[in-house]
């Protein structure tokens, strides 16, 4: 009943770009964590980070940019008329990121599998410090890796949209908006990747 | 026809899945009244407790479940939502000539959110190992350990925040893209600066209760260590995550309060609002400065002395924004007619209560006093007089103001009158008495008292029956008029913004057809000099 008589583009953006400030706020209070911890035990941070392989960590991060290059993509073709493209586009960022949750399965599965994982015996044996370490890597690769495929499912549905016309040029809003998120997503991993995987 | 009018098929689902903002503002209404009287409930029954110093009426365990719960209850589901749910729903729109909010179905899921997170804090009462003990701060190490539920308790503490993000979200954005013709950002009504103003409290700081609440969760279901001293953690980091979003939670609850205070004396003045950019910038300034002094919540918990001492000067300067509201009211009233309606009565025992509170609050802000203070009666009671005093008693001046409008019925002003004596009596004797016994040296959460505080304890108990006596009167009253009150005018009040120039209650999508604005609100004395 009190659907606006027109769609509001610029709300749609603002409402987005909001959310996006709140998303970086809750990322915010764990990176603060971080900074502590790392001030308070460098050494052990150091020792704990070369147990992740930076080789993997720098192969998805690959992944989640092309990925983002895609959804930039998506909307540019989607933005010039070409809907067929764009729902391709769209569909090639969620393999991307559903790519990016495998290698990050396999690579937790590995830590899993050595014993790392958040309360296990080896990690509350080691130092004060490293056990923090792995804490905090789960944590946050966690929810970075929750918010992705959260994001794998909006583009997955976006590229439907897309192909069924539902989303089109000059109404593409929803589009525009998940492919904010997405690389919101992308940035996060950003630092993720030095913080955890670079701090050797 | 009025958005009250049997709408569809009518019945129950015509409003709880509408999303007509002045419906979803009578659902946060519904809510939120149940809750607080659940909570107020609890608040008597500690009370009653206190009549004896020691064992009497409730074990000491259950004792700290109802401290819990009634903080948990009164923040999460009461001051916090309060003056932005229900009033700056209904009424925003309105007072910027929009026919609802920018995402009305978005507002709609933040009610929903709002349920489920009301629903899963009962459940944690009643399911599993027992209501949460910890307080409604919950603190590390303690909620770590604690048998009790608390990760329920925090989940649902999570997802309210999470309705609370929603609404700000909503908030701004329909502030900034649906203001009518001529409704330029220095002729909105300063009701609608306030409700901006908390709306970016609401979507920078919730957040980050959010994220310690999870990782509280997450410590209790998987052990990550982050909190954990044996582990190289750090308890105090979680004070400091916990007050980064509490404090500035604290604006939430009182920055719409100062902006339905800041409506409701002009029209009962009948003077143009005093200093209107002052008192909108100062609302944004709260929101600001606000969001830095978090960590006067921890002056005893071991932090560098150079911190105290910056987190110190920054709360003497919080003080300043709010410090400004207050004058400019008073200034407002200077040669105004002045209408003592109940609404009025009210808002001006806002400023009065709210001084109080904020001046006690400055006083802990001092590092040696506050030593003193710490965890004492002393903050219990300088605290209700921020939330209670002002927060609350803005609450009940906002709905006696705006209750005409929104039902379309005018209540009885004399059992008005009488609940305010009693509320206003009942308060100071409560909440004056915390003070003193917390300068005595009561600490705060303690089941039991020596002696020598006893009689303090006496009069605080029975000040809160003379409350909860006064705010029955109220309620009372409001159900009365709903039930046979008076078809209320259009502007009962004469109210210049632009809520009264619609009907009492208003139609459906509000304005038939959209207003244009061509000067400032409160244009009671155009010809003044200014």
């Amino acid at each position: 009943m009190s659907e606006p008589a027109h769609a509001d583009y610029q709300g749609a953006k603002i409402g987005m770009w909001l959310f996006l400030f709140t998303e970086l706020m809750l990322f915010g209070g764990l990176f603060l964590l971080y900074a502590a911890y790392r001030m308070l035990h460098p050494a052990e941070f150091h020792r704990a980070s070369q147990e992740l392989n930076a080789v993997i960590g720098v192969g998805n991060t690959l992944v989640l940019l092309t990925s983002s290059l895609f959804a930039a993509l998506a909307l540019t073709a989607v933005q010039q008329g070409r809907g067929e493209a764009g729902a391709r586009w769209a569909a090639l960022t969620a393999c991307l990121g559903a790519l990016f949750l495998m290698n990050k399965g396999l690579e937790w599965g590995a830590k899993f599998h050595h014993g790392i994982f958040p309360g296990s015996a080896l990690v509350k044996a080691m130092p004060p410090g490293e056990g923090l370490f792995f804490g905090l890597y789960f944590t946050m690769t966690g929810l970075h890796a929750l918010h992705v495929l959260i994001g794998v499912v909006l583009l997955a549905v976006v590229a439907l949209l897309v192909k069924g016309g539902r989303v089109r040029q000059g109404d593409c809003v929803l589009l525009e908006n998940a492919g904010l998120y997405w690389h919101l997503v992308d940035v996060i991993w950003i630092f993720l990747l030095p913080l955890f995987y670079l701090a050797a | 026809m009025s958005y009250l009018d049997r709408q569809g098929k009518g019945g129950l689902t015509s409003w709880i899945f509408s999303t007509d903002h002045k419906r979803v503002s009578l659902l946060y209404l519904a809510l939120m009244t149940a809750f607080f009287w659940v909570a107020v409930g609890i608040g008597v029954a500690m009370r009653l407790k206190h009549l004896s110093g020691s064992d009497f009426l409730v074990s000491a365990r259950t004792y700290n479940a109802l401290f819990t719960v009634h903080g948990v209850i009164m923040v999460f589901m009461f001051v916090i939502p309060g003056l932005p749910a229900v009033f700056g729903n209904f009424f925003l729109p309105i007072l910027i000539g929009a026919k609802d909010v920018a995402f009305p179905r978005l507002n709609l899921l933040s009610w929903w959110l709002f349920l489920a997170g009301a629903c899963l804090a009962l459940l944690s009462l009643f399911t599993g190992p027992g209501a949460p003990d910890t307080g409604w701060t919950f603190y590390v190490p303690f909620s770590l350990r604690t048998g009790t539920n608390v990760s329920l308790a925090v989940f649902a503490a999570f997802v309210l925040g999470f309705s609370s993000i929603l609404t700000g979200i909503n908030f701004i954005t329909t502030v900034h893209r649906l203001r009518c013709e001529g409704m330029t950002w220095h002729r909105m009504p300063l009701f609608v600066w306030a409700i901006y103003s908390t709306g970016w409290i609401q979507v920078l700081a919730t957040p980050v209760i959010g994220i310690t609440l999870l990782l509280v969760i997450l410590e209790r279901a998987f052990g990550i260590g982050v909190f954990d001293p044996a582990r190289g953690g750090d308890p105090v980091l979680y004070q400091h995550l916990f007050w980064i979003y509490s404090h500035p939670a604290v604006y939430i609850m009182i920055v719409p309060a100062m902006g339905a205070i800041t409506e409701i004396i002009p029209t009962f003045a009948r003077r143009c609002i005093f200093g209107y950019r002052a008192i909108a910038y100062s609302s944004l300034a709260i929101a600001g400065l606000g969001s830095l002094v978090w960590a006067h919540h921890m002056f005893t918990s071991g932090m560098a002395d150079l911190a105290n001492i910056i987190f110190s000067l920054l709360t003497f300067l919080v003080a300043v924004p709010s410090a400004i509201k207050v004058f400019n009211w008073t200034a407002t009233l200077y040669k105004g007619s002045v209408d003592m309606q109940p609404s009025m009565l009210f808002a001006l025992t806002f400023v009065f209560l709210f001084t109080i509170g904020g001046l006690t609050g400055v006083m802990q802000g001092a590092l040696g006093l506050n030593v003193h203070l710490h965890d004492t009666y002393w903050i219990v009671g300088h605290f209700h007089y921020v939330m209670f005093g002002g927060t609350g008693f803005a609450f009940f001046a906002a709905l006696l103001y705006w209750f005409p409008k929104m039902f379309g019925r005018q209540y009885d002003p004399k059992p008005a009158y009488a609940a305010w004596v009693l509320m206003f009596l009942g308060f100071n004797m409560l909440y004056g008495s915390f003070m003193v016994l917390g300068a005595m040296g009561m600490p705060r959460r303690y089941f039991a008292h020596l002696p020598q505080f006893h009689s303090l304890h006496l009069a605080a108990t029975a000040g809160s029956w003379a409350l909860v006596a006064g705010l029955a009167v109220l309620f009372g009253n409001f159900l009365a008029a709903l039930r046979r009150g008076a078809p209320a005018e259009s502007d009962p009040w004469g109210g210049k913004t632009l809520e009264w120039t619609l009907p009492s209650p208003p139609p459906p999508e509000n304005f038939d057809k959209l207003p244009v604005v061509t000067g400032a609100p409160y244009s009671y004395n155009p010809k003044a000099p200014a």
